[in-house]
């Protein structure tokens, strides 16, 4: 097994998918020349030059519908936000051009475009730069919404959603993008889009968080087996559409549930999964489902309240010790 | 060079359908029949008629929600369109786009869009494609003069320059944005100067004169085409009707809007073209008559045809899958 960092990964799977198809090309802030904000495209712009890798000007609104526009036109974008905070700039052509074209034309106008960036918090930058977006983007019909954990989920999906022929918002994460990890040595290694995966296996509570939560859901896992107390951790990596069928075959088999996110509570990816266990998966709960999520409040700066605002891993075993052994 | 009598002629015929369809349009919207916001084209036919001549079929179209007008120029068929308007399986979009969101790729007509201004960033990125893929194609992206102030269409101008996009950008400049005259809230009146900035070259012409439109829109075209950059036409246009059925344009006087009827009607004016150059009345009644046909078959077409399938609602949400 080959060990590559979050920052490998995605470049790999854009530089493979650049390679297998003419008609895709990077475009973004700070993308081509200076290599990426994140470094992520480093080396792209050597190699496939000005049309293919393109800086644009800060210009979100505008980059984001030229995309959709070129997606209409026949090419398969990537459109690289430096972050997702920028993309609420940009959101309309998302939600309105992106999503909704193919059925408001009768199946006609199918829009194949990546946006993708880093989401969520990174490290004490503020509100404004902080925020998750899974459950904006996953209440549109008409987008897929895919969050990578590892590199392996980053490789494989990134590279699956510059194939799909619909529009998919690809959230990153900042601090994952230096962290290593084995990844698989497979030739072309696509992860198919919807499919969640048990990334730990337990037969006590089930814990199911996507991103760097999964990382933290690890962790708790970690430390609540010395306790005997034997967690599942399912590594959802699509958003949407939700593979409620891997959640609820794990609550069959452990009857509790939490979800971890970075997110704010209100309506958040944490709300949609438990409705979806209490619909479908009433009979199988022997608790409540909880919900892991970020303080219902703007992220603050400071050290000491960031990480009071955003889930941590003694929350995920709080919440699972109040889910076994009662408050 | 002038057109010949015969482009001329079908011309007219173009201009006096969309007129006549937007006529029958309004009547059935307020019958009940067609639903929602529907915004007619009556006044600016010209527009869209002239620029149509002046492209190739490589070339893409793209528009805001007024949007007939500009399908029917694109030869999208008129039982297509009018069947959308009026919510039927056979319409363009299935009945699920309406009035407002209608597209056929077949014409290079890429819609129909219901959001202000959105229209001229995605026709940029149709250039964007045209250039990238090296077809030859050119993008025709209108706008109305209400969208001439928003945001996104100045992001797109300063890429379109900066990269040398194939684009034609067009401001149908009908006076009013709604219910807002340009004056109140254009902080200049010439819009055509709107693309300076970013060294985009404009000019106004006469929107109600089909041999001006032909003539700026040729020139536009083929700098667009011959890699130059984008440019700019600024068409001084109107509308005779209210800004969508529902408005009944009390912001503007009745005198106004009859002038301009009476002194600048555009099939008006190509009609006296047509007399001039020795096309008697009955040739010209016969066009009329064909055109009336076409709307009245149309029609038929449409009320024949039923309501989308309920299994439509789940359809075309992704490619590939369904719900």
């Amino acid at each position: 097994m080959r060990t590559i960092t979050v920052r490998e990964a995605l470049r790999e799977a854009m530089r493979e998918e650049m390679i297998r198809d003419k008609n895709v090309f990077l475009m973004g802030e700070e993308v081509a020349q200076y290599q990426g904000a994140y470094k992520i495209s480093q080396g792209l712009w050597e190699e496939f030059g000005d049309k293919r890798v393109i800086d644009t000007p800060i210009t979100e609104h505008g980059f984001a519908g030229l995309g959709v526009g070129a997606g209409f036109g026949g090419l398969r974008p990537i459109v690289e936000f430096m972050t997702f905070n920028f993309s609420m700039q940009a959101i309309d052509q998302i939600i309105n051009s992106a999503a909704k074209t193919l059925y408001m034309s009768g199946g006609q106008m199918g829009c194949p475009i990546v946006f993708r960036g880093p989401n969520g918090a990174a490290s004490r930058v503020g509100a404004q730069h902080s925020q998750c977006y899974a459950s904006w983007y996953a209440h549109v019909p008409g987008l897929k919404v895919v969050s990578p954990y590892n590199a392996n989920d980053a490789k494989g999906l990134l590279k699956a959603a510059i194939r799909d022929p619909n529009p998919v918002i690809f959230l990153e994460n900042e601090i994952m993008y230096g962290q290593s990890f084995e990844i698989s040595e497979e030739e072309d290694f696509v992860l198919p889009i919807g499919q969640a995966e048990v990334i730990q296996e337990g037969s006590d509570v089930t814990i199911v968080a996507f991103s760097i939560m999964v990382g933290k859901a690890l962790e708790a896992a970690k430390i609540l087996k010395e306790q005997n107390i034997h967690a599942e951790v399912i590594n959802l990596r699509t958003i949407r559409p939700l593979d409620t069928a891997t959640i609820l075959k794990s609550l069959a088999k452990t009857n509790r549930l939490i979800t971890v996110e970075e997110g704010w509570p209100f309506a958040g990816v944490g709300s949609e999964i438990a409705s979806v266990v209490m619909e479908h998966g009433f009979d199988d709960l022997d608790a409540p489902v909880l919900r892991v999520t970020a303080k219902d409040v703007p992220l603050p700066y400071a050290a000491n309240l960031e990480r009071l605002a955003l889930p941590q891993v003694d929350d995920i075993i709080n919440a699972v010790k109040t889910l076994i052994i009662g408050g | 060079m002038e057109p010949s009598k015969e482009a001329l002629k079908s011309y007219f015929e173009m201009m006096v359908l969309i007129r006549k369809f937007e006529e029958r349009c309004a009547q059935i919207y307020g019958m009940g029949k067609i639903g929602g916001f529907c915004h007619l084209y009556i006044g600016q036919e010209a527009v869209v008629v002239g620029m149509q001549s002046v492209i190739e079929p490589i070339d893409s179209v793209i528009t805001s929600y007024r949007d007939h007008g500009h399908m029917l120029a694109c030869g999208m068929d008129s039982g297509g369109v009018l069947a959308e308007l009026m919510g039927r399986s056979t319409g363009y979009s299935k009945g699920k786009g309406g009035s407002m969101h209608m597209f056929s790729r077949e014409k290079k007509f890429y819609g129909g869009h219901g959001i202000v201004g959105a229209q001229v960033s995605l026709g940029t990125g149709l250039a964007f494609a045209h250039k990238y893929t090296q077809d030859g194609g050119v993008c025709l992206a209108y706008m109305g003069d209400g969208a001439a102030h928003q945001g996104q269409v100045y992001e797109s101008f300063n890429m379109a320059a900066l990269w040398k996009l194939p684009v034609v950008y067009i401001i149908e400049n009908n006076e009013y944005s709604m219910g807002t005259s340009v004056a109140r809230c254009s902080a200049t009146a010439n819009l055509s100067t709107r693309g300076e900035s970013y060294g985009i070259p404009g000019e106004q012409v006469d929107g109600m004169d089909i041999l001006a439109i032909i003539a700026a829109g040729k020139r536009a075209v083929e700098r667009a085409r011959a890699g130059e950059g984008p440019i700019l036409l600024e068409m001084k246009t109107y509308r005779y009707r209210g800004h969508s059925m529902s408005d009944p344009a009390k912001y503007r006087s009745k005198e106004e809007v009859d002038d301009v009827k009476n002194t600048k009607d555009p099939i008006e004016k190509v009609r006296a073209l047509l007399l001039k150059q020795g096309v008697s009345e009955k040739d010209l009644e016969e066009i009329e008559d064909k055109v009336k046909a076409e709307v009245l078959k149309a029609v038929e077409f449409s009320e024949n045809s039923p309501e989308p399938d309920e299994a439509e609602l789940w359809t075309d949400i992704l490619v590939g899958e369904s719900a």
